[in-house]
């Protein structure tokens, strides 16, 4: 009888032959329903914010799911559903067009101390005037 | 306020509620994709959270057992559910119709509620409004979906689950005992009145679902009192099963 040490996939292996002559197939086109991104509005005149997706045949069915998924608890105001095919976006291989330039400090907020400026005036002050 | 009429109109609602609720439950886990079981499962929380408050009504106004006790210690022969409730839910096109044509029996009901002249029922139909609005929303959503936009086969099968459905739908309105100190006493517009509004409503809500409505059926009657169908039993066995351990236990 054989042991399974263990059903987790990262720690036993599937033992895919790889001399196997039949490659394996791949899945179906649309074994599922197509997605729709849905944004969430809490309160009015606020922005939708993007909190996930949901699967379904036309967006009246995504925007029907998606108040059960997504705006059961808490405060909604309204939502939207997207189809996903309609989201552009960039290419995964392009994210170097985000790269910054580093050496250019003065434009992160983080290369402002204006913290330390302010303990060290405040010192230089209690200093003053106990003198 | 004649209570002995309110009494019995809560029991028939909240047991409808009660045992649909447990058979929409059993879908939890099960449903055809996953954000339709996670809706289904609410709606059905949902519709146990209505017989709940029914229950307290019940308890507060006219002396009767609290919530879980009514709703747990109950016999078969005390139950005023109708037939339709009680029916497995076989596949999730029959679930799907049942759902639709008990929602839309269930908007009518607390639409006309909301003038009742018994206050907490008035208040707790204003309260639910929109819950129900968005069960009938979603129910009419899928009858159309699969009626009108979905194949040949989804059509077959709604068409097939709402001819099924249709007399069991009709015992729905099986008048009760007191359906005219109801009325005389402006606590609730009567089955007659609620079936004809359904009737106007279903038909509606189905137009554009090119599915037909079964006419000359004679409506299934008996559960209103106390006679059910063989699934009744077992479902509340099980539902049952744990509270009757020990019904003092704290939850």
């Amino acid at each position: 009888m054989a042991t399974i040490i263990s059903l987790d996939p990262r720690v036993t292996r599937m033992q895919i032959d790889p001399e196997r002559k039949d490659p394996l197939e791949p899945k179906p086109e649309l074994d599922q329903f197509q997605t729709f991104e849905v944004f969430h509005q809490g309160k009015s005149g606020a922005h939708h914010m993007h909190v996930g997706c949901v699967h379904a045949p036309n967006h009246e069915l995504a925007l029907l799911l998606a108040k059960e998924q997504y705006a059961r608890r808490g405060q909604t105001v309204n939502l939207w559903v997207v189809n996903t095919r309609d989201v552009f976006t960039m290419s995964a291989e392009d994210t170097d067009v985000f790269a910054t330039t580093p050496e250019k400090k003065y434009r992160e907020v983080s290369a402002y101390m204006v913290r330390n400026k302010v303990e060290a005036f405040k010192k230089q002050n209690t200093e003053g005037s106990t003198e | 306020m004649n209570t002995q009429a309110l009494t019995d109109l809560c029991y028939r609602m909240a047991d409808d509620e009660l045992i649909l609720a447990h058979r929409h439950s059993e879908w939890t886990g099960l449903g055809p994709l996953l954000e339709e079981d996670i809706a289904f499962s609410s709606i059905a929380q949902d519709k146990l959270g209505h017989a709940q408050a029914l229950f307290t009504i019940m308890h507060d106004l006219g002396g009767e057992p609290d919530a879980d006790t009514a709703a747990f210690m109950r016999d078969e022969l005390k139950m005023r559910c109708s037939h339709f409730v009680e029916l497995p839910n076989g596949e999730y096109d029959f679930s799907l119709v049942r759902h639709f044509l008990f929602d839309v029996a269930e908007y009518v009901r607390w639409t006309a509620l909301v003038r009742s002249s018994v206050e907490p029922l008035a208040n707790l139909a204003r309260k639910i409004h929109g819950e129900l609005k968005y069960h009938l929303y979603h129910a009419q959503t899928w009858m159309v979906q699969l009626g009108a936009n979905g194949n040949e086969e989804s059509h077959a099968r709604m068409q097939s689950a709402l001819n099924e459905a249709w007399p069991y739908a009709l015992g729905m309105f099986e008048p009760g005992e007191f359906e005219d100190a109801l009325i005389a006493d402006g606590i609730f517009i009567g089955e007659a009145v609620a079936q004809q509004r359904w009737l106007e409503l279903v038909a509606e809500l189905l137009q554009s679902s090119t599915l037909m409505i079964p006419t000359q059926v004679e409506p299934i009657y008996g559960g209103r009192k106390g006679h059910h169908t063989e699934h009744l039993k077992p479902l509340l066995d099980e539902m049952t099963e744990v509270y009757r351990i020990d019904p003092s236990a704290e939850w």
